[in-house]
């Protein structure tokens, strides 16, 4: 690996992007290298980070937007918001623990990848909280989409596409997203004992209650207790998080546990408590455990996640949870990927898509960490892929 | 009519083979799915931006994504212009034909396919009414949350093609964040599956960017949508203000206190006197500026939210407040302010602007915007989203009269430029069409839209597909 790029601002970016098309020196494109080892082994030699593009550059608690260039450290982001009261609802998750990394997390970073956590359920994910964006395409152009307002239709939509895309469509240089405010309240009911069917038919009656929960996970019982003490009730833990006013939230926490409190055991968690468990389930905390087991990230239809869980389960050693009402699983394997096998059964309970997110070098040079896309949808990202970056420069391979 | 918006130069080649090209589009559809006769062709000539219309070639009514396929592919392959069409209710020309084109109406694939309560997500049919949506799963307490003014007649392909929003956006976000996945026919006939059930897809955002596209990157068939827990109750409550300025600067208070209420609706005067003598809601007709704020919730979280809200209202010398006593009237109040456009309609032709600018702006371009349209010595009514900073200033004209319909249409881009230039953009939600397309240039720069374009000719290499519609004739890439 040559010495990293370091470019301070955007016009640099699209000098060392122009010479490097008309040179075709590929480019491995970063933020703070916290999420790194996302995505397929990139064929570059040549790092560039944006992580001295930073700063805040415009901050209007009232008008809920904050403009910032993409190198712009997390903890600045969001030690920001939270002067003001404020937050990114789509909780990003922070990747350190699970990946084994170390550094500062960006913003860039957090949209390029699209990360999100708990409360993408019903808040949405970071995609829909992009509203506008600078990048430099592979031909060195400085290109803008969207905007700074909340409602916005006009032409493309390139910050959808560019979100998401691991930095393989453009180098994004700074970002305006919606910033939404602090709920004042927030608290967490937690039900006992459920089984993994159990618990995915529950968490789709509390979403269908007019109660409003923002998060709803299942916390098999080979993790729960790393969130959740033996002071509680044994077995697995459904989570259910309420926010909002405080009022509301007590009387939607009475509603929810009377909802469940005749079949089984069920407890309330105070404020502080809630703030906890969900960090701690965005970041996984039971597979932030240093190792390089193959960690899993699979996205399908809620009530289908336990069915696949159930399967995996008689044929290999997996551990596993649940957050997004079943339909985000975490799964870490015991031994091998088994990546075959996954996304098989994946399709044959009727499809959604599976992310290897860690692994051993030889692991991940063996199994495609993103879900093959079907032939169709494959030729029309190679054929946009060509048209923002021709010379194929920005982290060659990253998505297959 | 207004001759200021050029429409593509038809192809003197297609129009030469118009007769093959209805026979053999007969061949591919059903009979009756075929409209070729110009008695026929005359409702289709244009949507709801009436300033403008063509009668097409052809209007092709398929029943099945096969069909779509079918029709396509055999227009892809002739060169022939194909524009999609759901209810043409569209406000800025978005599905106003061309001479040369086939039109592909959606109307007729209006089944919703299938409802799945436990992973709250339903498959409709694109040409399923917005409203459809919600009245299917309504006993079973959800709904579909984006809802814009013309939910009754439009469609869910519609709303797609036009990334659509409405009074209850605020909350809940506008279509694109409430769409899980469509099924998409490519120019050449392709059918493709973007997203599904999940909440997310493996690859890039595609489904992020044909919502929105405006029918330029292929026909959307079937979608897959998330149904939301309908909330225990909803409460609209209208605030009466002296001043349009002290309703703006009422609205952003509230709004930067950390209250989102689940809509936020403006209404200057003339708006107020417009839908009033429509509706009969009991507006205040005293008052210069109307805000219908709702609040949902349960009866405790309502009456918190109100006080909030009642309190800065107070601060910004509110005279009127009254909630809704009953559904029926809070069904009333609604009324009123979705009819705007149409009990506009009754008084004057008029069109209907969408810029969005930054909360802090709302105050200044509502000024500037009444300058605006008396300075062409016309009239305006003001009736918006304001939560979201969403402005649909109504010109009034008369579109019998070219000069007057010429004064509104300048007034209009004048309007918009003005949106743009205080840090906003075109539309928020009606889309680009014909009638903001020659103004692109003033929110994009050429290098902008030229990225644009080439994503755009990733879908669609030979531009059949809309093609007079949002990127300006000029500067176009060579065909």
């Amino acid at each position: 690996m040559s010495s990293p790029f370091e470019p301070e601002t955007e016009a640099e970016i699209a000098d060392i992007v122009r010479a490097a098309a008309e040179a075709g020196t590929a480019l491995a494109i970063m933020g703070g290298a916290t999420r790194s080892g996302f995505g397929n082994r990139v064929a570059a030699q040549q790092p560039l980070t944006t992580r001295n593009l930073s700063g805040i550059t415009s901050y209007n608690p009232a008008e809920m937007t904050m403009s910032a260039k993409a190198g712009t450290p997390m903890a600045e982001i969001e030690a920001a918001l939270l002067e003001n009261r404020q937050m990114l609802a789509f909780e990003p998750i922070d990747h350190r623990g699970i990946m084994g990394t170390s550094g500062e997390p960006t913003i860039g970073g957090v949209f390029a990848a699209n990360v999100s956590g708990p409360r993408r359920l019903t808040a949405g994910a970071a995609r829909d909280h992009l509203l506008g964006i600078r990048f430099v395409n592979g031909m060195g152009e400085v290109i803008r989409s969207g905007g700074r307002v909340m409602k916005n239709v006009t032409g493309l939509d390139l910050v959808k596409l560019l979100c998401g895309s691991h930095g393989t469509l453009g180098i994004l240089t700074e970002v305006t997203f919606k910033v939404l405010p602090l709920p004042p309240a927030s608290a967490t009911v937690v039900v006992f004992g459920f089984d993994d069917a159990q618990a995915a038919g529950a968490m789709a009656h509390a979403l269908a209650l007019p109660v409003e929960v923002s998060g709803a996970a299942h916390l098999t019982e080979s993790v729960r207790y790393r969130f959740i003490g033996s002071s509680h009730p044994e077995g697995a833990a459904t989570v259910l998080r309420l926010e909002g006013l405080a009022a509301s939230v007590s009387v939607r926490a009475e509603k929810l546990r009377s909802a469940f409190s005749a079949v089984a055991p069920v407890a309330l968690l105070d404020r502080k408590a809630t703030e906890t468990l969900w960090r701690d389930i965005r970041d996984v905390k039971p597979y932030a455990d240093g190792t390089q087991k193959p960690l899993w990230r699979v996205s399908v239809t809620p009530t289908m996640g336990h069915q696949l869980v159930a399967a995996l389960r008689l044929a290999a050693g997996v551990d596993a949870f649940y957050d997004w009402q079943g339909g985000l699983v975490w799964l870490r394997m015991e031994a091998d990927a088994e990546g075959d096998m996954l996304r098989r059964y994946i399709k044959g309970l009727g499809g959604g898509h599976a992310t290897l997110i860690r692994a051993s070098d030889a692991v991940r040079a063996a199994t495609p960490a993103f879900e093959p896309e079907a032939p169709g949808i494959a030729s029309l990202s190679a054929r946009i892929k060509e048209k923002l970056d021709p010379k194929g420069i920005f982290n060659p391979g990253k998505m297959g | 009519m207004p001759e200021t918006i050029a429409f593509q130069e038809p192809k003197r080649s297609v129009l030469a083979r118009r007769d093959a090209i209805v026979e053999d589009l007969a061949d591919l559809l059903p009979p009756g799915c075929l409209i070729s006769e110009k008695r026929g062709l005359v409702p289709f000539e244009t949507d709801a931006f009436i300033a403008y219309r063509q009668v097409p070639l052809a209007v092709a009514l398929p029943e099945t994504t096969a069909q779509v396929a079918a029709v396509l592919k055999y227009c892809s392959r002739y060169g022939i212009p194909v524009v999609p069409r759901g209810a043409g209710t569209s406000l800025s020309g978005g599905a106003i034909p061309q001479a040369d084109a086939v039109v592909i109406g959606l109307s007729k694939m209006s089944r919703i396919l299938d409802i799945d309560l436990a992973n709250r997500a339903a498959i409709v049919q694109a040409g399923v009414t917005n409203i459809n949506i919600s009245e299917a799963v309504s006993a079973n307490g959800f709904f579909y949350a984006p809802d814009p003014s013309s939910q009754l007649a439009c469609t869910i392909g519609g709303n797609i093609g036009m990334n659509s929003g409405g009074a209850h956006c605020l909350k809940y976000g506008v279509t694109t964040n409430n769409l899980l996945g469509v099924k998409l026919v490519l120019f050449d006939g392709t059918v493709i599956d973007l997203g599904g059930k999940a909440l997310d897809a493996a690859g890039y955002d595609l489904l992020g960017l044909v919502c929105g596209s405006e029918g330029q990157l292929g026909i959307v068939t079937e979608a897959t949508v998330r149904l939301i827990a309908r909330p225990e109750g909803a409460r609209p409550v209208l605030f009466g203000f002296p001043s349009s300025e002290e309703a703006g600067a009422c609205v952003a208070e509230v709004i930067g206190s950390g209250i989102i209420p689940v809509a936020i609706e403006f209404m200057d005067k003339p708006a107020i006197a417009i839908c009033e003598a429509f509706a009969q809601a009991g507006y205040p007709m005293d008052v210069e500026a109307l805000l219908i704020v709702e609040v949902e919730g349960s009866e405790a979280e309502m009456e918190a939210m109100l006080a909030s809200i009642i309190e800065i209202a107070g601060r910004h010398g509110v005279s009127t407040i009254r909630e809704s006593q009953s559904a029926t009237e809070a069904a009333l109040i609604w009324k009123g302010r979705k009819s705007a456009f149409g009990a506009t309609g009754r008084i004057a032709d008029y069109i209907c602007m969408d810029g969005t600018v930054p909360l802090s702006q709302l105050s200044h371009v509502l000024k500037r915007t009444g300058e605006i349209v008396a300075g062409y010595g016309l009239r305006v009514a003001n009736v918006f989203h304001a939560g979201d900073g969403n402005m649909h200033p109504l010109i009034l004209y008369n579109i019998n009269d070219p000069e007057d319909a010429a004064r509104a249409e300048a007034a209009g881009n004048d309007i918009l430029r003005l949106c743009v230039d205080a840090g906003g953009c075109l539309t928020g939600e009606h889309g680009v069409g014909i009638e903001k397309r020659d103004l692109m240039l003033h929110q994009f720069s050429q290098i902008d839209l030229n990225q644009q374009m080439a994503v755009r000719a990733a879908f669609d290499p030979h531009w059949i597909m809309n093609p007079s519609k949002v990127f300006p004739l000029e500067g176009r890439p060579a065909a």
